[in-house]
């Protein structure tokens, strides 16, 4: 693949991207691109291979074939640690955070990860000040600055979904990718995410999946519709909407 | 030169056996249950000690089989319900520890009751002779007797965990603990299950290998090691898989110790023979760094 | 208690406690008889052993079958570095010991930790076992007897301390509190290690690895590190072994010594630095008063003649003083079922949460396939029927 003009350079694409388990395949030549400003929602029903896709940009999974570059970089064979480092950053379905450390603490080993690489054991005072101050401003965005002491074991179901978030930002990323963020939150959450995503697809790539279909309408800048791994439709919310293939497919002729 | 080849390949395959019927137990008990079972080779010492207490009581190896049978198939049911049921969800290192003290206690109690003292089992006397196989070569008939046994084992083993449902609940678990809540499978049920088939097919190879290597301390160290080496190199709660790894390592291991030595050549203070009785775990390294699911099965 | 400044004491109290204990250490020896002096010395030397496990399994939560295996090598290296006869001196024992065990260590953990639980528990384990079959198997340190070696000499910048130059009843005294400078070192190293920002990584990854990867951390070569460096602390306690009873034998290497360290510092509590250090204590001192108990039963039920009562009183203290394995046993039986959290953490549930927390993710993310072969088998099982029409 040849580079592209700097400008033209979508963050993160997908070129043919496939997976196959064995006979089964759960994400099958997928073509998509995902561009900063722009809030991308991947939808599809249960088992369309959405999770699969993000685990194989995030580097979890190896494709059968495709590549995946990142502002024009081949990155497919990179490792996951190293995908971090590049700005990817992910939030997970199942919440996969540290239960046992405190919140901030969540947060800051997310940002020392990528802003102190290396192995090392020493920080500077300057160092770990700037670190402890990137993962209070990530946890004030994602709605958390009230909670920075608590054991994150105690947060409610919903509160740990935002520590997931907070998580995804402290480490200053090109590409975020979030797995159903919403699942578990209440309603008065649910609309307090519609202003973060928004605010967050300002300045980041976003790949979003979800399920919630509202929510989605709400705040998908492009849409892309899976089904049984293969891209069914993509294009804007309201010509996916439209589509006759989606309706019979997905939505339910709504 | 070729006879001894030829008796130690079966001696080889009759061990491979043996470690089957210790492994399979094994390899279903951590991909069913999770659990990391050090103790095994102490059941399997238990199944000698007992085919020799009840050769020395009642003066027959037939009479032996059944009780070693019984009697693993009703510790197994002990240790699972009063033990390791309370252990499926614990780290790693408290079931290292628990089946170690398994295997002390074992050790202790089997010291206790029968003392320290080498003990040789004595074979029927109805099987007391050697086969003529060729010209020039016999084999021991018993040594048939136990490939034999074995052999009609594994195959029931094996039919019962391809084919019969409860065997295919345990082939589908031992690959995918999670279908366990999905398909709503009676977990408990299965767990008595196999932890009772495991116990009782190690104390089997144990009373059937006693008039082999007669009974004496720590005898199921040895193996308890091999054997873990036959699950990893089959895959984990694969019972075909731990089939044709046992066979694989029971010949590497009996060919590697029978012509190690010889390997000595002047000088190396014995170090190739050392490598030679190491070549099972050798080849466990290299098995699991290339291919952690095993060489023949395992999780897809 | 949510970060690593628990290894450290955090509050006055706790700093005094663990002064106070060095004090009691160092002090002993004038009150103690030869016997005990001797019998502290290796409680120390396990504790050293333990605290080097300890950096592996409470501070990174990798569980090692194989860790004797970097202890009896810096025994053994003592004893191939030690000319017949000629004893040599500290300063160049114990770097020798030490470099060949984190050497080792280095190699072992670089192809080890290519893999993860049972599996790495399970290649730690065979390479243990290799090392012992070398010692075990060939000339080289004496074979399955063992070997005497010369003690090495307690010498520094020109001075030469000879313990037998000493009185009978100090002769052990030298040994002693070279041991004890050393634990305290190693004590106070790790302390600092693991509060510095490499020793939270450690604690994250012990926490969630997926996680970590996740994020942006190597979490390989991290480990690679702890493993390493933990060789490196059981060498020190190994090349103490050496310098203490002038024996090796292959035992040393073998992975019940191995399960041993494992089970002093569950017995003392995984979650704390001391807790090795008590766990080491503990398990030294349970094996002296078993011992003991065991005498002070069977001359009382002696004394009460030849009676039902008399008889079995003297067969409990024959069994608690004979058979150290299954008292060894029964111990770690009820440690596992009963002390969970170890004798530091008595009353203390959280930490045994956080840790079953780590193992339930760990299962569910060891592998991704397993996830995606659930998802497969749910795929399978609810076909939604959702086939596009062009």
């Amino acid at each position: 693949m040849g580079s592209l003009e700097p400008a033209c350079v979508p963050t993160l694409q997908t070129l043919s991207l496939s997976k196959s388990f064995g006979g089964l395949r759960a994400v099958h030549d997928v073509t998509l691109s995902f561009v900063r400003g722009a809030l991308h929602a991947v939808i599809g029903p249960n088992g369309a291979g959405k999770s699969t896709f993000v685990n194989l940009i995030a580097g979890e999974i190896r494709p059968s074939s495709g590549s995946i570059l990142l502002e024009g970089r081949d990155i497919t064979s990179t490792p996951v640690h190293a995908r971090a480092h590049l700005g990817i950053a992910r939030s997970f379905q199942r919440t996969d955070i540290f239960k046992s450390l405190s919140v901030l603490e969540n947060v800051r080993l997310a940002a020392q990860a990528v802003h102190l690489p290396g192995m090392r054991s020493y920080a500077t005072p300057r160092m770990a000040r700037d670190l402890e101050a990137k993962a209070l401003s990530a946890l004030e965005r994602a709605g958390l600055a009230h909670a920075v002491r608590r054991t994150a074991g105690t947060l409610a179901h919903g509160q740990q979904r935002q520590l997931e978030i907070a998580m995804t930002l402290a480490s200053d990323p090109k590409l975020v990718m979030l797995d159903e963020p919403l699942a578990g939150m209440g309603q008065e959450e649910g609309d307090r995410m519609v202003e973060l995503l928004k605010s967050l697809a300002r300045d980041h790539a976003v790949l979003l999946i979800e399920h919630d279909m509202d929510f989605v309408f709400k705040v998908a800048d492009t849409m892309t519709v899976l089904v049984e791994g293969a891209i069914l439709a993509t294009g804007t919310p309201d010509a996916v909407r439209a589509s006759a293939a989606v309706q019979a497919a997905y939505l339910g002729g709504a | 030169m070729l006879p001894t080849l030829f008796s130690q390949l079966l001696n080889g395959i009759q061990y491979g056996l043996l470690l089957f019927l210790i492994a399979s137990g094994l390899t279903l008990i951590f991909g069913v249950l999770g659990v990391i079972n050090l103790a095994h080779g102490s059941l399997f010492m238990l199944g000698a000690y007992t085919a020799f207490l009840v050769v020395r009581a009642a003066g027959s190896l037939w009479l032996a089989l059944p009780v070693a049978i019984v009697f693993g198939a009703i510790l197994g049911v002990l240790l699972e319900r009063l033990l390791f049921r309370h252990f499926y969800r614990r780290e790693h290192l408290d079931q290292v520890l628990l089946t170690f003290a398994l295997i002390l206690i074992f050790e202790e109690v089997r010291s206790l009751v029968v003392g320290n003292d080498f003990h040789a089992v004595p074979v029927p006397a109805a099987l007391d002779f050697s086969v003529p196989v060729t010209s020039g070569f016999s084999y021991a008939a018993y040594r048939f007797v136990v490939i034999g046994v074995c052999l009609a084992l594994a195959l029931l083993l094996i039919w019962w965990v391809e084919r019969t449902r409860l065997g295919a609940t345990i082939r589908a678990v031992a690959e995918n603990r999670e279908m366990v809540d999905v398909l709503g499978i009676d977990a408990s049920r299965v767990h008595l299950t196999v932890f009772a088939v495991g116990t009782a097919l190690a104390m089997t190879a144990g009373a059937l290998a006693a008039p082999l290597t007669s009974v004496y301390p720590n005898m199921g160290d040895g193996l308890l090691i091999i054997s873990f080496v036959v699950v990893v190199i089959g895959g984990l709660g694969s019972v075909s898989g731990a089939f044709w790894s046992a066979l694989l390592i029971g010949l590497i291991d009996t060919l590697g110790k029978a012509y190690g030595p010889s390997l000595d050549v002047g000088g190396t203070g014995g170090l190739l023979a050392a490598a030679a009785s190491m070549s099972v775990y050798i080849l466990m390294v290299v098995v699991l760094l290339l291919r952690p699911s095993g060489l023949f099965g395992g999780r897809a | 208690m949510t970060d690593a400044s628990r290894m450290l004491p955090r509050s006055v109290v706790g700093w005094i406690g663990l002064g106070l204990g060095a004090l009691v250490l160092a002090g002993l020896p004038f009150v103690a008889s030869a016997y005990y002096v001797g019998l502290i010395t290796k409680a120390m030397i396990a504790a050293m052993f333990a605290l080097s496990l300890h950096l592996l399994v409470g501070g990174t939560g990798l569980v090692s079958l194989g860790h004797g295996a970097f202890y009896g090598l810096a025994a053994y290296v003592v004893y191939l570095v030690s000319p017949e006869g000629a004893p040599r001196p500290i300063w160049m024992t114990l770097p020798a010991a030490i470099t060949m065990a984190s050497l080792a260590a280095l190699l072992i953990g670089a192809l080890s930790l290519r893999t993860t639980g049972f599996f790495f528990l399970m290649v730690t384990l065979a390479f243990g076992q290799m090392i012992f079959f070398v010692f075990h198997d060939t000339k080289l340190g004496g074979g399955t007897d063992g070997a005497y070696l010369g003690k090495p000499l307690l010498s520094a910048f020109g001075l030469v301390l000879d313990p037998l130059s000493l009185p009978r009843s100090k002769r052990g005294w030298p040994v002693y509190y070279a041991v004890l400078f050393q634990l305290i070192a190693v004590y106070l190293f790790l302390a600092y290690l693991l509060s510095t920002l490499f020793g939270r990584t450690l604690e994250g990854i012990r926490i969630n690895e997926h996680r970590m990867r996740a994020l942006g951390f190597n979490t390989y070569a991290y480990k690679v590190a702890a493993f390493t460096i933990a060789g490196l602390l059981a060498g020190i306690a190994g090349h103490a072994w050496s310098l203490h009873t002038g024996f090796v034998n292959p035992e040393l290497v073998g992975w019940h010594k191995s399960a041993e360290a494992l089970l002093m510092i569950l017995l003392g509590g995984i979650n704390s630095l001391i807790g090795a250090v008590v766990g080491a204590l503990a398990y030294t001192a349970l094996g002296e008063f078993a011992q003991a108990a065991g005498a002070y039963l069977s001359a009382f039920g002696s004394s009460l003649g030849d009676s039902v009562a008399g008889r079995r009183i003297v067969a409990v203290g024959h069994v608690l003083s004979e058979r150290k394995l299954l008292i060894e046993g029964i111990v770690i039986l009820l440690t596992v079922l009963v002390l969970r959290n170890g004798i530091t953490g008595i009353g203390n549930r959280g930490w045994q949460e956080g840790l079953a927390v780590k193992n339930v993710a760990d299962d569910e993310c060891d592998d991704a396939r397993h996830r995606s072969a659930a998802e497969d088998g749910r795929k399978r099982i609810s076909r939604i029927g959702a086939r596009g029409n062009g």
